[in-house]
């Protein structure tokens, strides 16, 4: 049936246009719909699909749906309704209908079964969602937007190169494992670095979050770094190297995290950190591992986005997201307040709560193949996300010291969104099945027993403790009004700075240079208007004169040689 | 002027009822150590109290830390705006 064969990217871009042309709750039911029934229509799709496209020679597959796919698939699907659902009181045309472009290009990003149109939804993904960005329409905002885009064009070229390499070496465009023994394989991997935020490459997602729309940044949590992460699990499964650059990203956003007074940045350092597991899974490469890697993604996206649909709310509601202007909101804010403490937990991995049924598989995969001090350290972030993520969030917004704000609940398709994201947060982490038999690799984990509920609930309770401990010794680092620099310093201060420096010299020499060669060429002219001029020495007799002097020499020197001759 | 409607967490007995709870479910779990008989897969975890004790300890590294970095890191607001 043809219909089988409909890439899911085309309904979100049809969405698209159709939130471009509607207006008012007809556009509401209509993005709503038209997301649901690509969702429906995936779901219902009966086995792999391969669709394939002749193009200048080589065999394009514009959509491959197979068991590492289509889990990404269901998830983006879950986003995209959510986000949309969340966003569906802002009137802004702009940001529906980038949103929507966004979230197909992630899709059809996660569907493409070769190199080129997996190039051609990766530049995509960057565009369509700058606009989330630019959305918000400050210069603050536009500034971050456009470091944003030349970061994320530049991981499309690199990605462009590093694909032209290898298909030059192999004659091969498909996307499967691709591996680093070349130069292509390292071009590649450094393109979707960049996307999945590796250390070092990381801040423009620390910059760019908390600069977007409310309702932008929940788009943007769900879909750029999972496709990454996507991708990562398709061409470097097994690579020894993400399992070290994966325990990084876990470990040093939590240190940024605690500190930062921007609580949208607090959750881009933690996605970062999250991020780092699911890496670090694909490092590991058994299938567990990898089976965890998905599954963390999967419950990641949702309670991510919950966090960020909260925190979203708030500055909504609020007008601010810093914690030293907000504190106290529970007051007035309690079913927002409660929704994002189900986050909360689910990112923290309580048991029963879903990020504890995923994190654990590569928790226990790291053990198993004799990661220890790998293992150790996730177990170390591990306690981190609930520092910073489990605790700070809800903590600073809806508790801590009083602000005196007293606002109202956000409005309904915010609530509802909320909503209907923890309902899946719980509903996955009490039945994990649901979400297992998704899985690619079918490796086979019970995440309730009685050791391992009993660790976590141990560990994370205990951190709890040191929390209440820190605070009530008043040794926990205030909320204060500050930024903390960060890698982006190097391109925003740094190397502004550098080159400043450079050219300032080169001008200098330039015009030292140039004074001197003036002066030289002053002194040269003086000295020959000095032989030159009517009173200088070769002007002093007149050019008769000189005629006759010079015709006076040369008559003496033939005549001094024709005497020396006659002899 | 009308007296604001007291909250929940305006009252300290809450609050500390609150953190007596967290107390108590803290040394019931580090009770359960010594009950639970666990399958073990690395040596650390014979440790008795390892979890509990990692918690602790983990997260107030972090947040010392933190507290070191933040020394290196902390710049003024509009540090990059600045000329």
């Amino acid at each position: 049936m043809w219909l089988a064969e409909l890439p899911s990217f085309i309904p979100f871009f049809l969405g698209a246009l159709i939130a471009l042309l509607a207006r008012g709750h007809l556009r509401s039911f209509l993005m709503l719909a038209i997301v649901a029934l690509s969702g429906i229509h995936l779901y219902l799709l009966p086995g792999d699909v391969n669709v394939t496209l002749p193009f200048l020679g080589y065999e394009l597959i514009p959509y491959r749906v197979d068991a590492l796919s289509v889990v990404f698939g269901y998830v983006f699907h879950i986003a995209a309704f959510i986000s949309i659902l969340f966003s569906l009181h802002v009137r802004d045309t702009v940001q529906h209908v980038s949103g929507l472009l966004y979230a197909g290009s992630a899709v059809g990003a996660i569907f493409a079964g070769d190199l080129i149109t997996l190039f051609v939804f990766w530049e995509l993904l960057a565009v369509t969602s700058a606009f989330l960005v630019w959305a918000q329409r400050t210069e603050r905002a536009y500034l971050a937007g456009l470091r944003y885009l030349i970061i994320q064009v530049l991981s499309g070229v690199i990605l462009l190169a590093g694909v032209i390499i290898h298909v030059q070496k192999t004659g091969s465009i498909a996307f499967s494992i691709i591996g680093i023994d070349d130069l292509a394989g390292w071009l590649i991997l450094l393109a979707f670095g960049i996307k999945a935020a590796f250390p070092f490459l990381h801040t423009w997602l620390t910059e760019t979050y908390p600069e977007a729309t409310p309702t932008g940044t929940v788009f943007l949590s769900a879909f750029t770094t999972k496709t990454a992460i996507y991708t990562l699990a398709r061409g470097f499964p097994g690579t020894e190297l993400l399992i070290y650059v994966g325990v990084t990203m876990a470990c040093f956003p939590i240190f940024y995290a605690v500190i930062q007074n921007d609580l949208r940045k607090v959750l881009s350092y933690s996605l970062i950190n999250q991020l780092g597991f699911m890496v670090c899974g694909i490092g590991i490469g058994t299938t567990l591992a990898l089976d965890g890697a998905v599954a963390h993604a999967f419950v990641h996206i949702i309670y991510k986005s919950l966090l960020f649909m909260s925190m979203g709310a708030v500055l909504y509601m609020t007008g601010k997201i810093k914690a030293t202007d907000i504190g106290g909101l529970y007051k007035t804010m309690p079913k927002t307040a409660i929704l994002c403490i189900i986050g909360a937990a689910s990112i923290s991995a309580f048991p029963l709560f879903s990020g504890f049924i995923a994190k654990s598989m590569i928790l226990s995969a790291a053990i198993k193949e004799g990661h220890t001090w790998i293992w150790f350290a996730l177990l170390l972030a591990s306690a981190g996300v609930l520092k910073h993520a489990g605790i700070q969030i809800p903590y600073f917004a809806f508790f801590a010291h009083d602000s005196g704000i007293r606002t109202s609940e956000p409005p309904k398709n915010m609530l509802l969104a909320m909503t209907i994201a923890a309902f899946l947060c719980l509903a996955i982490g009490i039945y994990p099945k649901v979400l297992y038999q998704l899985l690619p690799y079918a490796s086979i984990y019970n995440p309730y027993d009685v050791t391992h509920v009993l660790a976590q609930t141990q560990l994370l309770f205990f951190a709890m403790l040191a929390f209440v401990w820190l605070n009530l010794q008043g040794v926990y680092p205030p909320e204060i009004r500050a930024i903390n620099i960060d890698a982006e310093w190097i391109y925003r201060r740094l190397m502004p700075r550098l080159l400043q420096n450079i050219f300032t010299w080169v001008w200098q020499q330039d015009k030292s240079f140039r004074s001197a060669f003036i002066t030289r060429l002053n002194v040269f002219f003086d000295y020959l208007a000095q032989l030159h001029y009517p009173i200088g020495r070769a002007f002093s007799i007149r050019p008769t004169g000189n005629m006759v002097m010079w015709v006076a020499v040369l008559l003496a020197v033939y005549m001094w040689l024709l005497l020396s001759f006659v002899d | 002027m009308q007296e604001e409607k007291k909250y929940f967490f305006d009252k300290p007995r809450n609050i500390s009822a609150v953190l007596y709870t967290l107390y108590i479910a803290c040394g019931l779990l580090l009770l359960l150590d010594f009950i639970v008989h666990r399958h073990i897969v690395h040596h650390w975890e014979e440790l008795l109290g390892f979890y509990p004790i990692y918690g602790f300890v983990g997260c107030t590294a972090i947040v010392l830390g933190s507290k070191v970095l933040r020394v290196l890191v902390q710049r003024d607001e509009d540090y990059y705006e600045r000329k």
